[in-house]
């Protein structure tokens, strides 16, 4: 579905990833684990292009996407739901949903995502009037996702969807992460610092560390995986 | 008809209507009703741009000076030539300045394109510097242009313009901002100032609405120009300096970014301002940068805001 070639980045001189390459199988929940400053976000951001690859290839559904431009990366069905519930706030929670279905054209599929959404957060049918910038922020994380599901994506890509939030409601995100998976079939890839939570949901997992990837399997091996362990899941 | 539409037919009928009394008027306050009126012009067309996209620009008094000249010239050299010796009937003078106006907007657009197709990629103080210099550039570029009148400026332009194309224009701009950042296409402005990395995760083109905003606010500007060489019967580079940008960017800030009605009323509020307190003569220009002083301290998110601001969340 996704594929990764020798993908590498900079920031000016600063190597972030230094040629990784991975692919996720359609319809499974991938995760990209790895400390703070791997380049867990950066491979996000290069693959729905909001960054520029150094070099590398991207490819979705069989096609070439590393150059494309954003919007017409997220027009082949490959949604980023960015870290830090990066919500419009000055929007009601009813116009980011109508900003995130911005690409669609067919209103009655927009009416059908939007039914869907609120099957998955009856919450937000709730607030529809109200201001997204005054959503607690479980509500506002549900929003985002929300907002990205009205995209009609075929691969949903979190960043971080547990940031700041309790440990209850990272459980109840966590929850309709998977029910998304399932009941829609939409392929996710989930980056998470949370790596435990991350690989209890999830078929696949890549380890970053520095910029490249050191590890990789089925989520349930490295779990077991003593190395990682060590490392990341604390003892 | 849907509200937006009633409210300029209203607003145009009010134009009409005062244009009629306008005989029965004081000439101080009909002068003063007309800068006001250019003067929401220029800070709701600014407000597209500022307020509405969050891009912040310092070179609107730039695109008004390339509207006001170019429209100037099409009533200074052709207007002689298509009216003939006789100049032209009524009906042919306020179709030439119909014209005149809406060369001037387009060629101010085209400004903006020229500036914003290089600068948008730039944020914040950055895009306010390019703006700014750009302003600038204009500026000199004309007070060094002979056949547009150097540093003397054009003088002698027809005073075409009367109260009616003020107040039209003035309720066009409110009416197509308006309706520009309430349709489904629009509300990309919004979402482009909250959250530019959001904006394109949904697959806006972030790039391209910022040029749009750009555009359509320099069009304003420069119809708000051509009004304004129109009225004065003079323009010099010096009337479109820094200044003039400041004092338009004020007007959207102290009428809430991204509020129309807001800053409307900071335009009314802050031309008759000064024309208020005259009475205080050398004391006036301290008064009003007091009050701008208290009204910022007072009302920090714009006089007439009462949405959701992030930055106090």
């Amino acid at each position: 579905m996704l594929t990764v070639t020798d993908l590498s980045v900079s920031y000016g001189a600063i190597s972030a990833l230094g040629g990784i390459s991975f692919t996720i199988r359609p319809g499974s929940i991938a995760t990209l684990i790895g400390a703070n400053g791997a380049g867990k976000t950066t491979t996000l951001r290069t693959i729905s292009g909001l960054l520029r690859a150094k070099s590398g290839r991207v490819t979705f559904g069989g096609a070439d996407i590393t150059k494309l431009p954003p919007h017409q990366i997220v027009a082949r069905g490959l949604c980023h739901v960015p870290e830090g519930r990066m919500i419009f706030s000055n929007l009601t929670v009813d116009e980011n949903l109508a900003m995130g279905a911005y690409l669609q054209k067919d209103k009655e599929r927009i009416a059908r995502d939007r039914d869907y959404v609120f099957s998955v957060f009856p919450r937000l049918k709730e607030r529809l009037a109200q201001q997204a910038g005054t959503l607690s922020g479980g509500e506002q994380q549900m929003l985002a996702i929300g907002r990205a599901l009205m995209g009609g994506p075929k691969l949903l890509m979190l960043d971080e969807p547990s940031l700041g939030l309790a440990p209850k409601l990272i459980s109840t995100i966590f929850e309709k992460i998977v029910e998304i998976n399932r009941s829609h079939g939409i392929t996710i890839l989930l980056v998470e610092q949370n790596a435990n939570l991350a690989l209890e949901i999830s078929h696949d997992a890549f380890v970053l560390e520095t910029g490249r990837l050191v590890m990789q399997g089925k989520s349930p091996e490295l779990r077991a995986n003593p190395e990682l362990k060590a490392a990341y899941l604390g003892g | 008809m849907p509200r937006p539409h009633l409210a300029l037919l209203a607003a145009l009928l009010a134009a009409s209507g005062v244009f009629a009394l306008s005989d029965r008027i004081d000439p101080y306050y009909l002068d003063v009703l007309v800068g006001i009126g250019i003067n929401i012009i220029l800070a709701v067309s600014l407000n597209l741009v500022n307020g509405y996209t969050g891009q912040f620009s310092l070179g609107h008094a730039g695109f008004m000076s390339v509207g006001a000249y170019l429209s100037a010239a099409v009533t200074l050299f052709l207007g002689p030539q298509l009216l003939g010796a006789g100049g032209g009937t009524a009906l042919a003078q306020n179709a030439l300045f119909l014209a005149a106006l809406v060369a001037g907007g387009l060629s101010a657009a085209f400004a903006g394109l020229l500036v914003g197709v290089p600068s948008l990629r730039l944020k914040g103080d950055y895009l306010a510097l390019v703006t700014l210099g750009f302003g600038e550039i204009i500026r000199v570029l004309i007070q060094n242009f002979e056949p547009l009148g150097g540093a003397l400026g054009l003088n002698g332009i027809p005073a075409s313009t009367n109260i009616f194309w003020v107040l039209a224009g003035a309720a066009l701009t409110v009416f197509t901002v308006t309706c520009l950042v309430r349709s489904t296409y629009g509300r990309g402005f919004l979402a482009v100032k909250d959250d530019e990395i959001a904006a394109e995760a949904v697959g806006l083109d972030t790039t391209r609405y910022k040029i749009v905003a750009f555009v359509v606010g320099a069009f304003f500007a420069g119809i708000a120009g051509g009004l304004y060489g129109h009225f004065k019967q003079t323009i010099s580079p010096g009337g479109f300096d820094f200044n003039r940008s400041i004092e338009i960017v004020v007007m959207v800030i102290l009428g809430g970014m991204g509020n129309t009605v807001g800053v409307v009323l900071a335009a009314i509020l802050l031309t008759l301002l000064p024309e208020v307190l005259r009475p205080v003569a050398e004391y006036r220009m301290i008064l009003y940068s007091f009050l701008l002083i208290v009204l910022m301290i007072a009302r920090p998110q714009g006089l007439f805001n009462f949405r959701f601001d992030k930055s106090k969340s």
